[in-house]
């Protein structure tokens, strides 16, 4: 060891070390903000989060050219996109079990989360398809139609990613990967559907309320 | 705080409790697997020392041979390197396309280019420069050097920092690959409709810009983070926030920029495509859309973007002021939070560009006071330098005479924008060649001349050989006479009112002399590019041998090998100063007891820089570069048709499933 001893051996020009601290008892893995894939997704969040921003402005500045809203067409439907909505906020709860249980690494009660959320995620899906179908609008109507759109489009590809993302983690736990680090991918999946579900809740209230009050 | 450094004052050694923290990975009653004990059967490098040391890690954090090897390296100095020359390779090719552009202005009524080439030339000159060349060279740098200046092993995310490049890299080919077969975008760098909408600009050019866009700023994003997340959670122990060199404050900075500017254009771009390719009607007004729309959403990124090519490069510039005037940096805290300043102030200006679209008075009022505010960071920030540079001891060697150069034609162009950020002056130059020559200043003397001095500075780091000296300092008068002569012309020739944009002239004009001496200037220019790429050249295979630290800096990365082996260090740095290797002139304090067989790394705290975690970091994996591939079939299939994202996101499904899925043993990928 080298503690203060220079060493004769390094490659010229470089300095000799001095020990002053030793991370061999250091955990390998934390959680939460502890661990930079934390950062990661948060960083994603924000990315993602302003494309939202933008896009939720770009609809009110189209409100605002045209005074009129919506553009030649009914507000769309209620029903299926509350039903999406309420499953949404219903997710909330098995979602944050999964980040708990993940957390107190609980293989057993995570499989079990992880597969209720994958559930979960593809019942959004299907209800999302059923939305789709009642916007009473498309997207090359007019610049209502287009924006309205963009913003489902938006969305479902995050609702997407995140369902797939689940069913593989899912499917990654009943594996023998299915310890250690893992626990804590599973609480930075369980974030990023709080993103999701946040992400959607201002966009229902424009997409589906706002027309009606305007 | 900022006194030279003189003494082994700072080299004490904090107590451990402020090393690092101590704490359980678990949560609390939690028997985590985090916290196991490490096996006694791996080596760790509190066992083994010396060359046998540096051998194994390099092993273990080296890349393979072979194309494979190769394509799926995820050492952040490899593709820190490909983003740099990468970049490099487009500033020549966006250089050739302006040389090509002034010979055809040389002379009035000049038969040399075609109107249509012309404008594709401009574009391809204005989109090369801005998306292909000014983002990605400041992130470059930041992939090859933060990771070594905060004391890391490797970027925190380094499969996203290989993808990043591929997808960056294929965005470019893409574009240019276009332009040879003449379906080049014509539009202009910012391509605004209706010009560029699906009515007026048929055919497939704009949607090739529009994709590219998407390319690069996806590839710039994730960047970005990685950037954020390294400077945030690996840094080295004992690097509190106060010791973080100040060009990893301007690259930290500018990846906040870049998290937050970005997406704008990405929106404006999808909405264009959109509208050319599945017909909506965003910027359509017979259906309810808006042209400004996409104006507004240009510039919300188009200006912070300035500032994401200015940002890295105030970065190199203190970098190299504060190492050749041999002291540390006068008014560190100030450098900082000017940096901070311009991170936020880039965002309130974007309407400025919209001055003569007829905004409402007062709006329009605003928008100027906000557009000089940030002269004021500005201005702080050359004063430090300066002070450091007066109080200090400077060394003129070629990096610093870059570094002086930019001074001046930065300040120039400073002064031409103050002329512009006043509503009526803007509106009798707007879109004449005094834009275009403010704007080289600033772009040029701003980015273009902090880089070349970076390069000089950096090229032992990179290489282990030094560059030219001499050759260097012909490079320097060659750039900056050369680039003078092209640009201070051309204030004159839009003072005399000769639009941008126009492929040719009349003799009655009287504008054939001043750009015929701008196309002078413009060859020389040029010719400092080919010197300079000969210094590159032949000081890569001849130039003397570098020490680790030939110009005796103070940040880590000179504490690596020139240049560095695969595991950057050898044991990761204990940081007491804000400049380590000055405080520590005989032996470097350091951590032991991470893994020799295995790659692992010290992740700390974000404000304190506390040892918290070891973690393990990627190892290799071809999955980034094969979702890049698939990426790039998804972008270029979609210009084609809709449906090429909904079968290309199966490949692009399946790739990445192939990246994040575990491989056999090792633990803790991703
Ligand atoms: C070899 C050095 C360069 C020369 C001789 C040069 C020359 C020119 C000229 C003549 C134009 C105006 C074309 C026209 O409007 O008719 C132009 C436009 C432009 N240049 Fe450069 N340039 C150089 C380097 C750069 C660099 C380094 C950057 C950015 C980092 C840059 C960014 C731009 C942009 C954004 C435009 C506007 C393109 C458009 O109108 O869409 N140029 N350049
Ligand atoms: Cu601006």
């Amino acid at each position: 060891m080298t503690a203060g001893s220079p060493d004769p051996q390094v490659p010229s020009g470089l300095l000799p070390h001095r020990i002053v601290l030793n991370a061999r008892q250091m955990p390998s893995y934390s959680y939460g903000p502890r661990s930079p894939i934390w950062w990661g997704t948060l960083g994603f969040c924000a990315v993602e989060g302003m494309g939202f921003v933008l896009a939720v402005g770009a609809y009110f500045y189209l409100v605002f050219v045209n005074g009129t809203w919506p553009l030649s067409a009914p507000a769309p439907d209620l029903f299926w996109s509350s039903l999406h909505t309420v499953l949404m906020l219903g997710s909330l709860y098995p979602n944050y079990l999964a980040k708990r249980n993940g957390e107190r690494e609980d293989l057993r009660k995570v499989r079990r989360d992880l597969v209720i959320m994958s559930l979960i995620g593809v019942a959004l899906l299907g209800l999302r398809t059923m939305e789709l179908g009642t916007t009473h609008v498309k997207w090359d109507h007019n610049a209502y139609g287009s924006i309205v759109w963009l913003l489902l489009g938006l969305h479902t590809a995050h609702l997407l990613t995140d369902v797939v993302d689940t069913i593989v983690l899912a499917v990654l736990m009943f594996t023998r990967h299915g310890h250690g680090k893992r626990f804590s991918d599973v609480g930075d999946n369980a974030f990023y559907w709080y993103f999701v579900v946040a992400s959607w809740l201002p966009i229902y209230v424009i997409i589906y309320w706002f027309p009606r009050w305007w | 705080m900022t006194r030279a450094l003189t003494s082994h004052e700072f080299d004490a050694v904090p107590e451990v409790t402020r090393l690092a923290t101590g704490e359980r990975g678990g949560l609390p009653g939690v028997q985590s697997e985090a916290d196991a004990p490490p096996s006694p059967d791996e080596l760790r490098d509190d066992q083994v020392d010396g060359p046998e040391l540096s051998a194994r890690l390099a092993k273990t954090w080296g890349t393979e041979k072979g194309l494979i090897g190769a394509l799926s390296t995820v050492d952040h100095k490899i593709i820190g390197r490909r983003y740099i020359i990468t970049a490099i390779i487009f500033l020549f090719l966006g250089g050739l396309s302006a040389v090509a552009m002034r010979l055809q202005l040389a002379q009035p009524e000049s038969k040399l280019i075609s109107p249509d080439l012309y404008n594709q030339l401009f574009t391809m000159h204005g989109t090369t420069m801005m998306f292909l060349f000014g983002v990605p060279i400041g992130e470059a740098f930041a992939v090859y050097l933060v990771p070594l200046m905060v004391g890391a092993r490797n970027i925190a995310f380094p499969r996203l920092n290989a993808f990043s490049y591929y997808v960056y890299l294929f965005g470019g080919i893409m574009i240019w690959v276009a332009f040879m077969l003449n379906i080049g975008p014509d539009t202009g760098w910012f391509s605004y409709v209706p010009l560029a909408g699906p009515e007026f600009s048929p055919g497939k050019r704009v949607d090739f810009w529009a994709q590219m866009i998407t390319f690069t700023e996806v590839a710039g994003i994730a960047v970005a983070i990685s950037v954020i997340v390294t400077v945030f959670k690996m840094r080295a122990p004992g690097m509190t926030l106060d010791r973080i060199p100040l060009f990893v404050w301007a690259e930290l900075v500018n990846s906040f920029v870049i998290v937050f500017a970005l997406p704008a254009v990405v929106t404006a771009s999808a909405m264009l495509i959109l509208d050319r390719l599945v017909g909506t009607h965003f910027f359509n007004p017979a259906e309810g859309g808006d042209a400004l729309l996409y104006q507004h959403l240009f510039w919300f990124f188009g200006h912070p973007e300035v500032y994401i090519i200015f940002l890295p490069a105030t970065g190199w510039v203190s970098a190299i002021v504060v190492t050749f005037a041999r002291r540390q940096a006068f008014g560190y805290i100030a450098l900082v939070l000017s940096l901070i300043a311009t991170g936020f102030l880039s965002f309130g200006l974007w309407v400025h560009h919209m001055f003569t679209t007829g905004l409402p008075q007062l709006g329009a009022s605003f928008f100027t006071a906000s557009s000089m505010l940030i002269a004021i960071p500005n201005g702080i920030q050359i004063f430090c330098w300066i002070a450091t540079l007066w109080d200090g001891r400077p060394v003129f060697r070629t990096p610093l005479l870059f570094v002086i150069g930019f001074f001046f034609i930065f300040v120039a162009g400073g002064l031409s924008g103050i002329m512009l950020a006043s509503v009526p002056l803007d509106t009798q130059v707007h879109d004449t060649f005094f834009v275009v020559a403010h704007f080289h200043y600033v772009l040029i003397g701003g980015n273009v001349f902090p880089l070349l001095g970076a390069i000089y500075y950096w090229f032992p780091k990179f290489t282990g050989r030094m560059m030219s000296e001499r050759l260097g300092k012909w490079h320097f008068w060659l750039a900056f006479i050369g680039f003078n002569v092209t640009f201070f012309p051309m204030h004159i020739t839009g003072l005399m009112g000769m639009p941008r944009r126009v492929y040719t002239y009349l003799p009655e004009m009287g504008w054939g002399n001043l750009n015929l001496i701008s196309t002078i200037g413009a060859v020389l220019f040029f010719a400092s590019f080919v010197l300079f790429l000969y210094n590159i050249i032949s000081s890569a295979r001849r130039g003397p041998v570098a020490e680790p630290n030939p110009w005796n800096a103070g940040t880590l990365e000179w504490a690596a090998a020139s240049p560095p082996l695969p595991q950057n260090f050898d044991r990761v740095p204990v940081v007491t100063n804000r400049e380590p290797l000055w405080a520590n002139r005989d032996s470097l304090p350091v951590v032991a007891g991470l893994s020799v067989e295995n790659r692992e790394q010290i992740v700390s705290t974000i404000t304190h820089g506390r040892a918290d975690l070891r973690e393990s970091s990627p190892e290799p994996s071809i999955w980034p570069f094969l979702t890049a591939v698939a990426t790039t079939i998804t972008f270029v299939g979609s210009i084609f048709t809709p449906w090429a994202v909904v079968w290309g996101s199966i490949p692009l499904a399946l790739a990445l499933m192939g990246w994040f899925w575990p491989k056999t043993s090792t633990e803790d990928e991703r």
